[in-house]
């Protein structure tokens, strides 16, 4: 058992994780308050179309071919991507824990037959699934989520399923058969609680990964139409590359930015989670 | 034993792949209208009659289980259909496409693997040191880049900016026609869509690498090596590297499947004229024949090569039990 301070004292002892865990902050802030404290709507022409960033009052990061403020659209498309982010893992992590406790646990014909599925979602290229999908299935924030949790899951159901698979043997879980626990409590009560250090450390890695299929999403014009985000901004920003690339750049910095931060909290979780050094 | 291995992982790729087909089946039928639908929609409505004809003639009246019986069979002829919009067979426009994929993947994967090779090797000689940190920064930040952002910015810097390079399609229209020029002229627009979707595959290749080559660095026979006295480098090139190159080639495999779905943004970006721009144009068209016959290919492309890794895994390294 870890003890929660020396925990978190290890995490602290990495300073990627440190910068990691600022930057995400300043990010969430951002999604969270951003709008009402910038209260700009990103869809609106607020002023003359392809203004370069100029820092001023009026688009202070420029504008786009219609005139839309760039900076409304980056504190906009964050509240974007960090709830496709956490809702898809959010999903995934569910259904992958489910899967693979109920592999792992009840092993033989269970497993195999689940492993088979597992491998189905596995072999299709996970980026094509999602595209048909999300296109099959109309673009909205929902359908972006879910599709990215339907291609994100075999990977925690295969290491949930690793860890039941060996902590099943150990003598905690025969004694808590042999006093007759219910098979639901032992897995959720006794064995589930024990994996929880690897799935945390993979959830951070899919959030990520998540962002950048969304990106990619709306990048090709598979975004929610409704709402501003990123990949959206880029696409849009391409049309004028040659001469305004600051409409590319910007948004561009900021997925990489989010996605570098969590990245780096990840690792530190891993770090500090598992240590091994 | 080798071979009720290999009967063993065939006849679990044949399952997989079926039931990947029955997914498919699955996706068509829980889209919003059928063809018959998409079609009518095309012509601006036709009436009821006319519409139950057409539905009888493609049998989308038939029980269901009758049709997936139908998509399954026709998916064992390699019938994938017809493309409504380009007025030809999915399975030819996909085989017309096809090489230029290949091309665009293999490039990169081959520039991801030397890259990642050399990287890795290098952060790992000297772990902790300033090189060493430089490398893993970098390739942190490669794998939080988004691909077609990346390929974006590459095409600023090295066509806007340099106009060094050409910024998409795969040749010169109107270019020299004899084969030499043809080459050189087909490998400059390679350049930059092959480094755009190797970098972030060459980021995780270097990370793996100097992963694997520190677990090697502590395994006996090096400390045999290093105590019959080899020269670091001598330690490092004939000992440490081959043993460590093992784990990429499995995450080769395992990432086949996401290098052909980075392959889409990426082809989009540079007009690369693949797969993948194939897919782009069928999402437009909403011809989702189209869409699922790339997927399911790319899919059966994903079974085989990962049947043949397994295989050249074995090989490579004897100590493997190929029935574990």
């Amino acid at each position: 058992m870890i003890a929660r301070s020396s925990f978190i004292q290890r995490y602290f002892q990495s300073r990627t994780g440190v910068i990691g865990l600022i930057i995400l902050t300043l990010i969430i802030v951002m999604a969270i308050f951003g709008p009402t404290l910038y209260p700009v709507d990103p869809w609106d022409m607020v002023s003359r179309p392809l203004q370069w960033p100029s820092f001023g009052a009026e688009a202070p990061l420029g504008s786009d071919v219609l005139g839309r403020d760039v900076l409304s659209g980056l504190i906009n498309g964050a509240r974007v991507s960090l709830i496709i982010g956490i809702s898809a893992t959010a999903a995934a992590v569910a259904i992958g824990v489910t899967v693979g406790a109920v592999a792992g646990y009840f092993r033989g014909l269970t497993d195999d037959a689940l492993m088979r599925i597992t491998e189905v979602f596995q072999t299709i290229p996970n980026f094509l699934f999602v595209i048909v999908l999300v296109a099959v299935f109309r673009p909205s924030v929902f359908t972006i989520s879910a599709a990215i949790a339907v291609v994100s899951w075999p990977a925690v159901a295969r290491l949930v399923r690793g860890e039941f698979l060996s902590l099943r043997q150990r003598a905690f879980v025969e004694s808590c058969v042999t006093i007759g626990m219910s098979t639901p409590r032992i897995i959720f009560t006794q064995i589930l609680p024990n994996c929880i250090a690897p799935v945390i450390v993979t959830s951070s890695i899919m959030i990520a990964t998540a962002i950048l299929v969304e990106a990619g999403l709306s990048f090709l014009g598979l975004g929610d139409p409704n709402v501003m985000s990123w990949g959206a901004m880029i696409g849009f920003g391409r049309q004028s590359l040659r001469t305004s690339w600051y409409l590319t750049l910007i948004p561009g910095v900021a997925i990489q930015l989010t996605v570098l931060s969590i990245s780096f909290v990840g690792e530190a979780l891993n770090d500090s989670l598992n240590p091994r050094l | 034993m080798m071979k009720r291995y290999l009967v063993r992982r065939a006849g679990q790729a044949v399952v997989v792949l079926i039931l990947i087909a029955c997914v498919n089946f699955l996706i068509l039928k829980l889209a919003p209208g059928d063809l018959v639908d998409v079609l009518a929609g095309e012509s601006g409505g036709s009436d009821p009659h006319y519409l139950h004809l057409l539905r009888e003639q493609y049998g989308l009246d038939r029980p269901l289980y009758v049709q997936l019986f139908q998509y399954l069979s026709n998916l064992v002829q390699l019938d994938l259909g017809y493309s409504f919009r380009f007025n030809m067979p999915v399975r030819d426009l996909i085989l017309m496409r096809l090489p230029a994929t290949l091309l665009l993947m293999f490039s990169s994967l081959a520039i991801a693997l030397l890259g990642g090779i050399t990287f890795g090797v290098a952060a790992a000689r000297a772990p902790r040191s300033l090189r060493d940190s430089l490398i893993s920064t970098t390739a942190l930040l490669a794998y939080s880049t988004p691909l077609f952002w990346a390929g974006l910015m590459l095409i600023i810097l090295f066509s806007v900016k340099f106009g060094v390079l050409p910024s998409g399609g795969m040749a010169t229209v109107d270019g020299p026609k004899d084969i030499v020029s043809i080459i050189v002229d087909v490998s400059r627009h390679l350049v930059l869509p092959s480094i755009t979707l190797a970098l972030f595959y060459m980021a995780t290749y270097t990370r793996l690498m100097r992963a694997s080559m520190l677990d090697i660095y502590n395994m006996d026979f090096v400390r045999t090596a290093k105590a019959k006295g080899l020269t670091p480098h001598q330690v490092a090139y004939r000992h440490v590297v081959p043993n460590s190159i093992l784990p990429l080639i499995s995450l080769f495999g395992v990432q086949l499947g996401s290098v052909l779905g980075g392959s889409v943004v990426v082809e989009v970006v540079f007009g690369w004229p693949g797969l993948g721009s194939l897919a782009f144009d069928a999402l437009f068209q909403r011809d989702v024949n189209l869409l699922m016959g790339i997927l399911f290919l790319s899919s059966v492309m994903v079974i085989l090569v990962n049947l043949a890794i397994d295989l050249l895994y074995s090989w490579l390294d004897p100590r493997i039990e190929v029935g574990a």
